[in-house]
């Protein structure tokens, strides 16, 4: 049994300390919105913010998150307002099937909050997950967006 | 070697619902009006609510392309309701089935959800809208005719009355519904929803985590199950050693799938996962374990140049043509097998008991899904329900239902435990329905002007058809192999007028199973028909453009869209130092595309797309802000496959387990996709698919631009290029 912060409420784990935080996060807290996409830190369909910063949560062990803060996409809003990413998501519409934008926008949201107006250069280093479905134009658009908002 | 293609009973069950003349099963349910959460419908495609909410019907697939928003913008065109009022629900495929599939055909592949249903939808809307006004009609006591709609209010001017949809629902859906025929359909210049770039109806929950995918399942007492087939196609399972494996953490079960595969059941899927990589499997690996990527090209080669008695397009003279030429042009081409790599894996919830089988999942055909549900569980029909779940992406992987049947059989050991199978992506990348791996031979012949004069093309390798669906073939012949190259025809017609010549198909079926693949054969025929034109014009002195407008006077669709992506992208314009143009157009699934892509290569292989053009005619136009992003996401999965798509062969297995080893592209090497849409009206074609066909050899046309060497077998990054 471990304890982890998610979304600012504590949840005793039952998992074994090498279990995926990916799959502490999914099946034994019941937070569906962080994605399973390929287990080996390819696609960050999985990302997660752990003390601020994007991990890609298939390829940390819950244990390396005890006694941090874990943000996941359904914590991403506070007190029901989107966040500033989400938002830009929406009015650009951005996802296509939207499988891999929760760590999109996870991953847009520690971008934004280290580098607040990101330059393309900027984007292409930092946003390097997976969409099959090649939303990609509409990830930049959006994220500059977001920055400007 | 040669796969021999069998017909199993599932086959022609599936293959005859297509058809819609399956299912005649002596079902003895009632063919009455469903209800959608208690109010009753007003047709099959449409229930008002009290509140004025509009519940539209969707039969087809969403996973991602937008075809939900476009039907229900197409229904509320006719229904003439308030956009703002309008929901949907997904049509449950046994409830289609009670009813003598009144919801038609439920597959969503070949770019087909809108363009093969967009008649029967609207007059869905316009019937429900007709009920609607008779009933207010009823009530005040006057005719129908001296009503009007809009916005869902109906207004009788005379009167100055005026009521809602909502208001009215109840005594419409007493109203005996008009004939279908009867009802008239709006002129296309009356629209106001088709056509306008409308936002999707399912952003929403796709920003916040709430959308529910198939893998997002919950119930109680729910199980997970992990699994995994013989890595060899045709192989079986001899042994496998559960006793290893059974005290694991949270193992509940250790069970054979079918023939082919091993799964461990458990509380959760690491668990399962876990377990399932410790379980010693003992595998009968068939012949195709002999096989690699080298025998599978030799055998294909062979393929080249033997007789055959498939042919897909014939003109003339060929011969004639070829011995008469002043100059000949010959290549031969290659394309690789490709994975799908939908994002979401492939993954279905079933519980079984001995009275009913419930399966959750998404997929591309629903009424496959019940099919193969019926299949697995021996059940009849009418005990078989089936949910479907938004796609987390399908490509054409998830019209096929092997892993339903899986997890039916796995259901089926664990009567009334709900059981969720998720293949990893492992089992996702070894296990697929592969795109079709082929080698083309093509030979071209010039006269003294450098006109063309003939055209051979010998096509030989895989035909989906045999690996999936046997009894689709035509005396054997498997004519989706020529798409795109066919005389004439909506799913890909050949738009050059060349006097002379030879097209046909050697069919050689490797044991590797292939699969529909977004874009499917118009793929690697565009690439390799694209790219040798190119070759063609450059052997004839002539700029690639003006080689091809000379052979498409008479296919005005394929010429004005060639010479709208043309245009836009300033053909006629010098382009910066170290920046090279190339084009392609292709036709098929009912629309006509071309793109233009301009690159650099540096020396070292890295290629920047600095700008890429893509224009479409696919008649009427729903949505254009989902158009575009089709388009756009077009380039990205094209590309993809084109720099780093390939599943190689070794002992019979497929190579490549994980997006490390098969590569998908990423936003940094992606421009900004420039889309012309330029719909001539009159016909409806596919979106979600076409601009695959021209991504690639629109690039491929600029790589020997920028670098004189003609790239004929792929994927590019085995001849040394790669993307940012």
């Amino acid at each position: 049994m471990i304890s982890l912060t998610i979304n600012g409420q504590s949840h005793n784990v039952d998992v074994e300390p090498d279990t995926p935080l990916l799959w502490a996060i999914r099946e034994n807290v019941g937070l569906t919105g962080t994605k399973y996409g390929c287990g080996v830190a390819q696609c960050g369909s999985c990302t997660v913010h752990v003390d601020g910063v994007a991990m890609r949560s298939c390829a940390v062990p819950a244990s390396a998150a005890i006694g941090k803060r874990i943000t996941t996409i359904e914590g991403l809003a506070e007190n029901g307002v989107l966040h500033k990413v989400q938002k830009a998501w929406v009015d650009h519409e951005v996802p296509q099937c939207g499988y891999c934008q929760s760590g999109m926008i996870m991953a847009v949201a520690a971008l934004l909050k280290d580098k607040p107006k990101p330059t393309d250069a900027d984007i292409n280093s930092a946003i390097t997950n997976i969409c099959r479905c090649g939303t990609f134009q509409q990830v930049r658009e959006a994220i500059h967006a977001a920055a400007s908002a | 070697m040669n796969f021999v293609p069998k017909i199993d009973r599932r086959a022609f069950v599936v293959g005859t619902a297509a058809a819609g003349a399956g299912f005649s099963l002596g079902m003895s349910l009632p063919i009455g009006r469903a209800y959608a959460q208690g109010t009753p419908e007003l047709n099959a495609w449409v229930v008002v609510r009290p509140d004025d909410t509009v519940v539209v019907r969707i039969a087809r697939s969403e996973m991602g392309q937008g075809a939900l928003t476009g039907l229900c913008q197409l229904v509320a065109e006719e229904l003439q309701c308030d956009w703002a009022k309008v929901t949907w629900e997904y049509v449950d495929p046994s409830a289609s089935l009670a009813r003598k599939r009144i919801w038609g055909n439920m597959n969503s592949t070949g770019s087909n959800a809108i363009r093969q249903s967009h008649e029967y939808v609207r007059q869905g809307g316009a019937a429900a809208r007709q009920m609607l006004v008779q009933a207010a009609a009823n009530e005040w006591k006057v005719a129908a005719s001296e009503c009007t709609a809009a916005n869902s209010v109906i207004t009788h001017a005379a009167s100055g009355r005026k009521t809602t949809y909502g208001q009215v629902a109840l005594a419409a859906t007493k109203i005996e519904p008009p004939d279908p025929k009867s009802v008239v359909l709006k002129d296309p210049k009356n629209w106001q929803l088709i056509g306008k770039p409308i936002k999707r109806l399912d952003t929403a929950d796709k920003v916040t985590g709430r959308q529910k995918y198939s893998t997002d399942t919950q119930m109680s007492g729910l199980l997970n199950a992990a699994i995994k087939a013989c890595p060899v196609r045709g192989g079986k399972v001899v042994s496998f050693d559960a006793a290893k494996v059974s005290g694991m953490k949270g193992v509940k079960n250790v069970v054979k799938v079918g023939d082919t595969a091993v799964a461990v059941v458990a509380d959760t899927w690491w668990h399962a996962k876990k377990a399932l990589d410790a379980l010693p499997v003992v595998w009968d690996e068939g012949p195709g374990a002999k096989a690699s990527s080298a025998s599978i090209a030799a055998f294909l080669k062979e393929g080249l140049e033997a007789e055959t008695p498939f042919v897909g397009n014939q003109a003339g003279d060929i011969n004639a043509a070829l011995a008469g030429a002043a100059k000949k042009v010959e290549a031969v081409y290659a394309y690789p097998y490709q994975n799908h790599a939908c994002m979401e894996p492939l993954n279905a919830t079933a519980r079984y008991t001995a009275e009913k089988c419930e399966v959750w999942t998404s997929t591309q055909n629903a009424e496959a899904v019940l099919a193969a549900t019926v299949e697995a569980s021996g059940l009849p029909f009418n005990a078989c329900a089936v949910s479907v779940v938004t796609a987390g992406g399908g490509f054409g992987r998830r019209a096929r239902t092997d892993y339903v049947t899986q997890a039916v059989l796995i259901a089926k050991q664990m009567p009334g435990t709900p059981v969720k199978l998720l293949w990893s992506r492992e089992e996702d990348m070894t296990q697929g329905t592969y795109h079709p791996i082929t080698q083309c031979k093509l030979t071209a012949s010039l006269d003294a002007n450098n006109n063309m004069t003939g055209l051979r093309i010998r096509i030989s390798g895989q035909s989906i058809l045999a690996g999936i669906a046997p009894e689709r073939l035509v005396k054997g012949r498997d004519p989706a192999t020529f798409q795109g190259l066919n005389p004439g025809g909506e799913e890909g017609r050949l738009g050059y007028e060349i006097p002379n010549i030879l097209i046909d198909h050697a069919m050689r079926n490797p044991h590797i199973m292939p699969g529909f693949w977004r874009g499917v054969n118009n793929n690697q025929n565009a690439i390799y028909l694209e790219c040798f034109i190119d070759e063609v014009a450059h052997a004839a002195g002539q700029d690639p453009l003006a080689f091809r407008r000379k052979m498409m006077a008479k296919h005005p669709k394929h010429l004005a869209v060639l010479n709208a992506a043309a245009e836009r992208a300033g053909y006629d314009k010098p382009l910066p130092k170290g920046v090279f143009r190339g084009i392609a157009q292709h036709m098929g699934y009912g629309s006509y595309v071309a793109a233009v892509a301009e690159v650099s290569v540096a020396s070292d292989g890295l290629i920047t797309l600095h700008r890429i053009v893509g224009a479409t005619d696919c008649g009427y136009v729903v949505n254009p802000a989902q158009v575009e992003r089709q388009i756009s996401g077009s380039f990205v999965y094209g590309l993809s496959a084109i720099f780093y798509g390939s599943c190689t062969v070794k002992d019979g297995r497929i190579e490549q387990t994980n997006f490390h080893d098969y590569n998908s592209m990423r936003l940094a090497a992606m421009p900004k996709v420039e889309t012309v849409l330029v719909p001539s009206g009159g016909f409806w074609g596919g979106v979600g698919e076409p601009t695959i066909f021209v991504a690639a050899p629109a690039v491929l046309n600029a790589i020997f631009a920028a670098t004189g060497k003609r790239i004929r077998s792929f994927p590019l990054k085995d001849q040394g290029f790669r993307t940012a």
